[in-house]
């Protein structure tokens, strides 16, 4: 293979971390209705928390983005 | 734009252009570029935003109600995050919210058709890097004039056997010190990542408008279409998130350093 393909090739695993970072995101939100449907009444008080879930879950999904950019753009 | 037929060219929207040249100080050319012209739209959109809801009067209108709106979540959240020392800091974070909110919202800005690009300011590493080093910087020179040389006790967990010290201390640095890349990083990726999506999927509704064979436009362009309109939907919706999420983790950041847990 020679290093132009395999950049691509890259680039498209890469991909597969943003996949992951999806079923992370998923699993942030579900679990926080889940609860939330439990305990409406406690609910407004963990939003903080939940965007900090978020946050922390989509970073890990946004660096394999970089890593696919880095290799189709820079490397 | 694509460029030539066929060919989707989805990074030239964050060249920077200059677009009055200036002048050089030291070898280094100081212009006013597109993205300094963004960045003076959405100060003025800011302020006008701003201006006309501050006329504090006792029966809000709509706009000034707009504005306490904003101001009282803002506050709101410092309050709960820091308690009543907080609100020194609100003006700083509540600056740094809508700074970005705006910056985001203008970059989605449909104006392209009539030949005005928007230019995403928080696109740019160097923006979101400067944005977040200031927040950083806040966090240590506050840390250390509140607490001075105890400002480090923040990398000591509470309630860990002391044999356990050498791991821990170490692990706590490296978490305290990547906040701002993880800071600049998620807001400049995530407005990178979705326009570029757009602007792949305004490529395929384009091309197969183009296409030579008849079936094309039904079968590539209306379901990139549809789609599009979803995500641009959606990105509306990130561009408020990232905004807040920058204005939380650097309330949850001041927090450490005032309470120092």
């Amino acid at each position: 293979m020679d290093a132009e393909a395999a950049k691509y090739v890259g680039a498209g695993l890469a991909a597969i971390g943003v996949g992951m970072a999806a079923l992370g995101v998923g699993n942030v939100f579900g679990s926080f209705l889940e609860s939330a449907l439990r305990n409406p009444a406690a609910a407004d008080s963990q939003q903080g928390r939940l965007f900090i879930g978020f946050a922390a879950a989509e970073l890990l999904g946004l660096l394999a983005f970089v890593v696919a950019m880095i290799l189709l753009f820079v490397a | 734009m694509a460029a030539e037929a066929g060919k989707i060219d989805p990074m030239h929207q964050f060249e920077v252009q200059s677009i009055f040249d200036g002048f050089s100080i030291g070898g280094h050319q100081i212009a006013f570029t597109n993205s300094a012209l963004w960045m003076v739209v959405a100060v003025a959109t800011l302020w006008l935003f701003m201006l006309g809801g501050m006329k504090r009067q006792l029966v809000p209108t709509r706009w000034q109600a707009a504005v306490e709106g904003v101001t009282g979540f803002i506050t709101s959240m410092m309050d709960s995050n820091i308690g009543p020392q907080g609100r020194k800091f609100t003006p700083y974070v509540f600056s740094l919210f809508m700074f970005i909110l705006v910056a985001n919202l203008l970059g989605m800005l449909p104006t392209g058709i009539v030949g005005i690009h928007p230019f995403t300011v928080t696109s740019h590493l160097t923006v979101t890097g400067v944005l977040a080093i200031v927040s950083f910087g806040i966090v240590l020179i506050v840390g250390l004039l509140r607490h001075g040389f105890h400002f480090f006790s923040l990398f000591v967990p509470h309630g860990a056997p002391w044999w356990m010290m050498p791991i821990l201390v170490p692990v706590e640095l490296v978490s305290f010190m990547v906040r701002p890349f993880s800071l600049a990083l998620r807001l400049f990726v995530a407005m990178t990542a979705g326009h570029i999506l757009m602007k792949v999927l305004a490529g395929f509704v384009i091309n197969g408008l183009n296409a030579e064979a008849l079936w094309v436009a039904p079968v590539v362009s209306l379901p990139s279409f549809i789609l599009m309109i979803g995500i641009t939907l959606l990105e509306l919706l990130v561009c408020a998130i990232q905004a807040y999420v920058f204005a939380l983790l650097t309330s949850l950041y001041l927090n450490d350093a005032i309470n120092l847990h």
